[in-house]
C-alpha cells in the first residue's frame, strides 16, 4: 500500500523538467538544498562534538588524577599549557569553558536542531524546500564561520576564553583578572554573535516554512511531533537568542569601549577601575533569559525525534498526541519565565526567588505528562528494537533520571546548598546533555537512510548503545553524591581541601566511565562514515513509517518529489489501526497507513 | 597512573577491535542475517539486554546509596540547615520513588512487548482519564513541595532586625577572604574600593566614626547559638561564599552588598567529636597516609594529617586559583569568641601603625 502512494507520483516524473546544472560547488558547498544543508550541519556538528567530548576527557583526567603528568596533555596542549604533561589551571578552565560552549551551542543547538529541522521540516510537511533556500545556506555558513572563530581561539597566545561558558562579568570583562578574558574572550564573543545571527536566520526560515508551506491536507494537528517540536524550538530561539546578542554586545562595549553596563567598584592589581554603576546581576538576567530557554532549544527537538521514532518502532500511535503538543507548548512558554532559578543565590531579591521556584516546578508537570505518554506508547506495542529505538528508550530513561533532580535544584531552599556543585553537573548533563545526544543519535540512526540512501550497521549500533548507556550512567549517577558532599564545580583540583579527599575514588570511577564512553563513540563514527559509502543500500521506507519523507525516492532530487507534492489525508500515527470490523488492519496485511493514503471505506479519522 | 590509564585505553581498543571483527565475521558468514533492520532475534536479544540493563541500573543505584550516601554532609551546623535537610530528604524520597517506578515500567514494557512477526500492537491513541491522573498527581505532589519550600525559603531569607544579629562583613578578592567585625557599635563603617590604600586593604572609610572599632581578621570566628548577619562585598570579580556545613551560600558581587544570615548551633569542637566526623577524618587520614607513602617514595614531602575545621569556600569561578580560595571558620562558645575578638586589633589601631 505504500507503493500505492508513490506509484501515482512516479507517473509525473518527466513533468518536473527544470533540472538545474549542478557544479561541485553549488551541490556540496554553497548548496541551497535543505537536504544537503542538513548534512552539512550534521557533519559539522559531529566534528565539533569530537572536539567537545575530547576536551571533557582531558579535564576529567585532571580531576581524577590532579596534577599528574600525562603525555597526551603535552601532545595536545603543548608546552605552554601542559608543561611536562601537567595541565595548567588556566588551560583546565579553558577546556571546561570551551567544552560547555561547543556542546551547548555548536553540537546540541546547531548540530541537532540544524540537522533535523533542515532535513525533516520540508520532507515531513510536504514542501519542496525551505521557504528561503538562500537564507538557509547563509545560516549554515555563518554557523561554520562561528565554529572556525571559536576553534581559532584555541591557538592564540593568551589562551581561549576561560571564564566558564556562562561568561559572567567582571571575570569575562577584565583580562587582568584571568588571561582568557583577553583576545580569547573577544573571539568567543564574535563567534557567538555570528552564531546567533545564524540561528535567527535559520529559525525564521523554519517558522515560515512550517506555517506557509504545508501541503494540502496537512493541518497543524496532523503534523508529526518532530515538526511540532522543531517549530516550537525555532520560536523559543527567536524569542531568546536576541537577548543573548544584546548581552554580548553590551559586554563587548564594557570590554572595549569603556562603558559600565556590568561593572562597578572594581579594584584589580593595585588600581581602581573607572567603571561605576553597572551590575553583574544584570548580565546574569540577560544571559539566563536566553540560557534557560536554550536548554529547551536543545531538548525539545530530541523529544520530537524520540516521539516519532518510538511510535514507528512500537508500531503504535504516540499516546496522547494532543497532550504531547500541549505539553510542548507549555514547556516552551514556561521556559521563558524560569531563568531566575539559576540565580537564587545571586543576590537578587529573595521574593523573586519564590516566584521562580513556583514557575520552575510547574515545568515538571508537562514534563511528567510527556514521560508517562512515552512509557504508555510502549505498552502493548510490537517493539522493533532498532538502534534508533534503543537510543529513544535510553532518552526516556536519562530524561527521567536527570529531570527528577530538577525538582531539588528548582526549589530555591534546596538550591542554596547544591548550587554550583557537582549535583548541578549531574542533573543537567543527564537531562539535557546525554538525553539530547541520545535523541540526536537516535535521529541519525533512524534518518540515515533518508540522508545518505544507505543503512547503518545495526550490530555496531547495539554495541554503541549499550556501552554508552552503561558509561553515561557511570559518569553521571555517582556525580550526584559528589555534589551532595558539597564539592564545587570548576575546581582545578580538590586537593586544596583535605576534607574532600574521600571523594577521590568516586572521581576516578567517573573519569574511567567517561573515557570508556568517549572511546566507544569511535564505533559510531566508524559506522557513520563507512556506511555513507559502503552501507547497505536503503529501501524507500525501511522502518515502515507513515510520514511523508518516506514517500520520496531514495535518491535525493531537487524538489524532493518527482511528481506533484503528496496530499495528506490523515495524521501521522496510523500504526496498527484496525478496520471497522476489527478483522484486519485498515490496509490489509500492512500495519501502517502513510499520511498520503486517503481514508478507506468506512474508516473513521481519529478525532485527536 | 599514566600506565594504568594506558592499559585501560589499550584494553578498550582491543575489546573494540575484537567486537568489530566479530561483527564483520557475523555479517559475512553464510546464512547470517545481514539485514540492517531489527528482526525477531534482535528484538528478543535486545529486550533481554534491556532487562539486564534494568538490573544493572537498580544495583547501581542501590550500590550508590549504600556506599556514597555517607558522603552527604554531616548534620547541619546551623538552625535553618536542619529544615533544609528535612526538605532534601523528603524530596529525595519522592524522586527516588518516582524513579524506581518509572524506570521499572519503561524497561519492563520493553521486555514484555518485544516485537514478533505477526504480532498486533494495540491501537491506543488517547485516554483522557489516564492523562488526567498523571497530570493531577504531579500537580498535588509539586504543590506540596512548593509550599513547603517557599515557607522555608522565606524563613531563611527574610532577616528581621528584631533578632539583633551580630553583623560581620565577608570580603572577597582573588583569591582570599577576609572578615570585618562591626565592633562594639555593631555597625560597619562605610567602605568602598576607592578607599583601598596601603594597609587599608578592604577599603574602609577612615573618616567614618562607625569604622574605627571595626576589626578585620583572616579567620571567621562565630559564637554558637547567636544569629549572624553576613554582609558580602567583593573587590574584583564575582565570588560565591559557600558554607556547606551551615547550608548557606550567597554570591559576592562587586558593586553591591549581598547578605545571608544564619545561627550556628554546633561548635567546631562538638562537630570534631561527632561520630560522623571522627569516622570521616579517620578515613581521610588513612587515604592521606597512603598518598604520603607514594609521595615519599618519589622523594617528595608527605601530606599533613588532617583535622576537621569548618571552612568557607568560593563557589563561583573567579580566576585561575579559584580552587583554592578558602577561609577557616571556628564556631565556639560565647566566652571563647569574646576572648578571641578582644585580641583582634581595631581598624583605628591598624591605621595608626
Amino acid at each position: 500500500m505504500s507503493a500505492l502512494a508513490t506509484a501515482a507520483a512516479q507517473d509525473h516524473h518527466e513533468d518536473h523538467g527544470h533540472h538545474h546544472k549542478q557544479t561541485f560547488i553549488t551541490k556540496y558547498i554553497f548548496s541551497t538544498d535543505h537536504k544537503m544543508i542538513s548534512k552539512q550541519y550534521l557533519i559539522t556538528g559531529i566534528l565539533m562534538g569530537i572536539v567537545g567530548i575530547m576536551m571533557s576527557v582531558l579535564f576529567r583526567m585532571q580531576i581524577a588524577w590532579p596534577e599528574e603528568s600525562f603525555a597526551i596533555f603535552n601532545l595536545l596542549l603543548g608546552d605552554k599549557w601542559a608543561p611536562d604533561g601537567v595541565m595548567t589551571p588556566a588551560m583546565y578552565l579553558s577546556l571546561v569553558t570551551i567544552h560547555g560552549t561547543i556542546m551547548v551551542f555548536f553540537v546540541l543547538t546547531a548540530g541537532l536542531s540544524g540537522t533535523f529541522s533542515n532535513l525533516l521540516i520540508p520532507l515531513q510537511i510536504g514542501a519542496r524546500d525551505m521557504a528561503s533556500g538562500f537564507m538557509n545556506m547563509l545560516s549554515y555558513w555563518l554557523f561554520f564561520i562561528s565554529t572556525i572563530i571559536m576553534l581559532s581561539s584555541l591557538f592564540i597566545e593568551s589562551g581561549p576564553a576561560n571564564a566558564g561558558w556562562t561568561i559572567y562579568p567582571p571575570l569575562s570583562a577584565l583580562p587582568q583578572a584571568i588571561g582568557g578574558s583577553g583576545m580569547g574572550m573577544t573571539l568567543w564573543l564574535i563567534s557567538m554573535a555570528i552564531f546567533i545571527a545564524s540561528q535567527l536566520l535559520a529559525g525564521i526560515n523554519y517558522i515560515v516554512t512550517v506555517i506557509n508551506l504545508r501541503t494540502k491536507g496537512m493541518s497543524m494537528m496532523r503534523l508529526p511531533l518532530t515538526v511540532w517540536a522543531l517549530f516550537v524550538t525555532a520560536i523559543v530561539g527567536l524569542v531568546s537568542f536576541p537577548v543573548l546578542l544584546s548581552a554580548a554586545l553590551l559586554l563587548i562595549m564594557d570590554r572595549s569601549f569603556g562603558t559600565s553596563f556590568f561593572l562597578s567598584d572594581i579594584y584589580l592589581q593595585g588600581e581602581v577601575l573607572n567603571h561605576q554603576g553597572g551590575s553583574p546581576v544584570l548580565f546574569e538576567h540577560l544571559f539566563w533569559f536566553l540560557g534557560h530557554p536554550e536548554v529547551y532549544i536543545v531538548i525539545l527537538p530530541a523529544m520530537g525525534l524520540v516521539s516519532e521514532i518510538m511510535a514507528t518502532n512500537s508500531r503504535k500511535p504516540i499516546f496522547g498526541y494532543r497532550a504531547m503538543v500541549a505539553s510542548l507548548l507549555a514547556i516552551a512558554f514556561l521556559s521563558t519565565i524560569v531563568w531566575g532559578h539559576h540565580m537564587f543565590v545571586s543576590g537578587m531579591n529573595p521574593f523573586l526567588g519564590s516566584v521562580f521556584t513556583f514557575t520552575t516546578l510547574l515545568i515538571a508537570i508537562p514534563s511528567a505528562v510527556k514521560a508517562f505518554n512515552w512509557i504508555t506508547t510502549l505498552w502493548k506495542g510490537n517493539l522493533q528494537m532498532n538502534p534508533a529505538m534503543l537510543f529513544s528508550i535510553g532518552f526516556v530513561s536519562t530524561f527521567i533520571t536527570g529531570g527528577l533532580t530538577g525538582i531539588i535544584l528548582g526549589d530555591s531552599t534546596l538550591d542554596i546548598n547544591v548550587h554550583d556543585t557537582y549535583f548541578v553537573i549531574a542533573h543537567f548533563h543527564l537531562v539535557m546533555g546525554i538525553s539530547a545526544l541520545y535523541g540526536a543519535i537516535a535521529g541519525v540512526y533512524h534518518w540515515f537512510p533518508k540522508m545518505f540512501g544507505r543503512m547503518m550497521n545495526k550490530n555496531m549500533g547495539y554495541i554503541h548503545f549499550w556501552v554508552t548507556a552503561v558509561g553515561a550512567y557511570g559518569v553521571f549517577f555517582p556525580m550526584h553524591f559528589v555534589g551532595l558532599a558539597g564539592l564545587p564545580r570548576r575546581y582545578y583540583t580538590n586537593t586544596a581541601f583535605p576534607y574532600f579527599d574521600d571523594l577521590a575514588d568516586v572521581n576516578v570511577i567517573i573519569t574511567v566511565s567517561a573515557i570508556i564512553t568517549a572511546a566507544i563513540q569511535v564505533v559510531f563514527l566508524y559506522n557513520f562514515f563507512v556506511s555513507i559509502f559502503y552501507g547497505k543500500k536503503a529501501t524507500q521506507n525501511p522502518w515502515k513509517a507513515t510520514t511523508l519523507e518516506w514517500t520520496t525516492p531514495v535518491a535525493h532530487i531537487h524538489g524532493n518529489w518527482p511528481g506533484p507534492v503528496p496530499v495528506v489525508y490523515r495524521w501521522s500515527y496510523d500504526y496498527s489501526k484496525m478496520n471497522e470490523k476489527g478483522t484486519d488492519y485498515v490496509v490489509p496485511g500492512q500495519d501502517f497507513v502513510p499520511q498520503n493514503v486517503p481514508l478507506q471505506e468506512h474508516e473513521e479519522e481519529l478525532n485527536h | 597512573m599514566t600506565v594504568f590509564l594506558v592499559i585501560i585505553i589499550l584494553a578498550l581498543l582491543a575489546v573494540t577491535g575484537w567486537q568489530m571483527s566479530k561483527i564483520f565475521d557475523l555479517s559475512r558468514g553464510p546464512g547470517a542475517d545481514s539485514s540492517p533492520i531489527a528482526n525477531d532475534k534482535d528484538n528478543r536479544q535486545q529486550a533481554q539486554i534491556t532487562l539486564a540493563f534494568m538490573v544493572f541500573l537498580y544495583l547501581g543505584m542501590a550500590y550508590s546509596f549504600w556506599h556514597w550516601s555517607k558522603l552527604y554532609l554531616p548534620e547541619a551546623a546551623s538552625e535553618h540547615g536542619n529544615e533544609i535537610d528535612t526538605l532534601m530528604f523528603i524530596s529525595i524520597g519522592i524522586i527516588m520513588t518516582v524513579q524506581v517506578i518509572t524506570q521499572a515500567l519503561l524497561h519492563w514494557f520493553v521486555y514484555k512487548y518485544q516485537g514478533r512477526k505477526g504480532k498486533k500492537a494495540l491501537f491506543f491513541a488517547d485516554n483522557d482519564k489516564l492523562e488526567f491522573i498523571w497530570t493531577i498527581i504531579p500537580v498535588i505532589t509539586l504543590a506540596g513541595l512548593i509550599i513547603y519550600g517557599l515557607f522555608t525559603w522565606s524563613d531563611i531569607m527574610n532577616i528581621s532586625e528584631e533578632d539583633d544579629p551580630i553583623i560581620i562583613e565577608v570580603y572577597a578578592k582573588q583569591f582570599s577572604w577576609e572578615a570585618r567585625y562591626a565592633g562594639g557599635d555593631n555597625t560597619l563603617g562605610e567602605a568602598n574600593v576607592r578607599f583601598i590604600e596601603g594597609i587599608n586593604t578592604v577599603g574602609v572609610n577612615e573618616n567614618d566614626p562607625y569604622a574605627s572599632d571595626d576589626k578585620i581578621t583572616s579567620e571567621l570566628h562565630l559564637p554558637v547559638g547567636q544569629k549572624v548577619l553576613f554582609k558580602f562585598r567583593s573587590q574584583d570579580v564575582l565570588h560565591s561564599a559557600y558554607f556547606p556545613h551551615f547550608r548557606a551560600q550567597m554570591n559576592v558581587v562587586p558593586g553591591m552588598v549581598t547578605q545571608f544570615a544564619f545561627t550556628p548551633d554546633i561548635t567546631t569542637e562538638e562537630m570534631r567529636n561527632s561520630d560522623y566526623m571522627v569516622d570521616k577524618v579517620s578515613t581521610i587520614n588513612d587515604i592521606r597516609k597512603e598518598n604520603s607513602e607514594a609521595l615519599m617514595a618519589k622523594g617528595e614531602a608527605p601530606l599533613d594529617s588532617y583535622e576537621f575545621d569548618y571552612f568557607l569556600l568560593c563557589n563561583k569561578i573567579c580566576g585561575e586559583a579559584h580552587y583554592n580560595m578558602q577561609m577557616k571558620i571556628v564556631v565556639e562558645t560565647e566566652e571563647e569568641y569574646n576572648a578571641w575578638l578582644s585580641e583582634q586589633e581595631t581598624f583605628a589601631e591598624t591605621m595608626e601603625k
